[in-house]
């Protein structure tokens, strides 16, 4: 069982619940992605000691200046504009590269040739209670988050890191980047469940609309949690019954647990009465995700 | 020496187009002939990269000054590795592309040392 934990935005307690639920299902093996390759924090709450460690490259061309003629026929057929000849110099702009090859196959003087860039590491290990730990962090300067969260739920599921991979018991519970763009799609595929976090707020509505429409796109079974519950509107409820999501939980506004939980406290610990809760909601998800319910 | 300014139109009383990557058009002004030709910027829908490809088609023109408003950091190091001379037009009200040809030749324009604005790196806003 996939889940992928995602809200429209950050901070809505996206982390917490991911973190919250990875703790909850204690009994079961559970390897838990932080995907926010960004900006990840889940290892601040679960405390994970990281072993295991790989750096992820990705190709950009180099050129051989004593070959090139400066025919300038790379940069016509980069499609991305990452490659310019200027004043007979090839000049490569690495943000911009795709990793496509084309400039390669096709320069006549085979002056061109690909190293390994450095997009970011991946790194793993278990946290006290067992849970696999594992993550992306993105090289700074580095642009395009996609392939580094390809490359984690790729090499995170292997039995070195994750002996219980093949269970049918495993639980594999994603954290997502905040917004909607290309790395929480990237997070999103391969998922079996969306849980989506949210705010009973103008703000949290509009950016759950986004994400459900997302989700819907990607016909993945999802559900929402209401984070920071209190008397409000009614507006993100009615919008959850129209668009057939469940509401699976309600975490209500408390001052003290957003205080633990800031201190890097997870809710589990701060509230372990949500310990159960979360054991509910995930026997709920399943029963969801067995009935293959879209929303 | 061949001159060329961003512009939104095709003729010297248009007003120009402070952007560089994404400019409508490119002017590209000969000051020995004193004729001028307009083209269609090849850049204006590339979905990334457009600063590179413009910079690249303003130096296939035979361009060796440049007039804009506005140089991020890919279009910067394209034009300044083949040597071109980079100017920026006041902030305001913008000039028409034959008053910055004035200006240019009066030797009030600003000449840029260095990109002046941190791009965009060829992404719409929340696609990476
Ligand atoms: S295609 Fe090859 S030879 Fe031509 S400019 Fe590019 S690198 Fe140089
Ligand atoms: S590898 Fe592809 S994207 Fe990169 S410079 Fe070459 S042609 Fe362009």
């Amino acid at each position: 069982m996939r889940i992928a934990v995602a809200s429209g935005k950050g901070g809505t307690g996206k982390t917490t619940i991911a973190t919250g639920l990875a703790l909850a299902l204690e009994d079961r093996p559970v390897l838990f992605l932080d995907c926010d390759v960004e900006a990840p924090n889940a290892h601040l709450i679960l405390r994970p000691e990281l072993i295991w460690r790989q750096q992820v490259d990705r190709p950009v061309p180099v050129v051989n200046q004593t070959r090139c003629t400066g025919c300038g026929h790379c940069a016509e057929i980069c499609r991305y504009h990452a490659i310019a000849v200027m004043s007979g110099k090839v000049l490569v702009f690495p943000e911009l590269c795709h990793g496509c090859g084309s400039c390669v196959a096709n320069c006549p003087e085979a002056a061109l040739s690909e190293y390994g860039r450095p997009l970011g590491v991946l790194e793993a290990g278990s946290t006290k209670t067992g849970i696999t730990f594992a993550r992306g962090v993105l090289e700074i300067g580095e642009l395009s988050a996609s392939p580094i969260i390809r490359q984690l739920k790729k090499w995170a599921v292997r039995t070195e890191l994750f002996p219980h991979a093949l269970s049918p018991e495993a639980v594999e519970i994603r954290d997502a980047p905040p917004g909607t763009s290309c790395p929480v799609v990237e997070t999103l595929r391969g998922a079996d469940f969306a849980l989506l976090v949210s705010e009973p707020t103008p703000f949290g509505l509009h950016d759950l609309r986004l994400i459900v429409e997302l989700v819907h796109e990607m016909n993945l079974p999802a559900g929402v949690i209401i984070n920071r519950d209190m008397a409000n509107d009614g507006a993100l409820e009615r919008f959850c019954v129209e668009a057939n999501l469940p509401v699976l939980m309600r975490i209500p506004l408390e001052r003290d647990i957003g205080q633990a939980l800031a201190a890097g406290q997870p809710l589990t610990a701060v509230r372990p009465a949500y310990g159960m809760a979360l054991r509910n909601l995930f026997e709920h998800i399943q029963l969801l995700e067995a009935r293959g319910i879209r929303t | 020496m061949r001159i060329a300014i961003t512009s939104s139109g095709t003729d010297l009383d248009a007003p120009f187009d402070p952007r560089f990557g994404r400019a409508a058009y490119f002017i590209i002004f000969d000051e020995e002939t004193e004729t001028w030709q307009f083209h269609a910027n090849p850049a204006v829908e590339a979905p990334g990269g457009a600063g590179v490809q413009a910079a690249q088609f303003v130096a296939n023109q035979g361009a060796t000054v440049v007039i804009s408003g506005d140089f991020g950091p890919n279009a910067y190091r394209a034009l300044s590795a083949a040597g071109l001379a980079m100017y920026v037009a006041p902030r305001g009200e913008p000039p028409s592309v034959r008053q910055l040809l004035h200006q240019y030749r009066a030797g009030t324009l600003q000449s840029v040392a260095g990109p002046t604005s941190r791009g965009h790196h060829g992404l719409t806003a929340g696609t990476r």
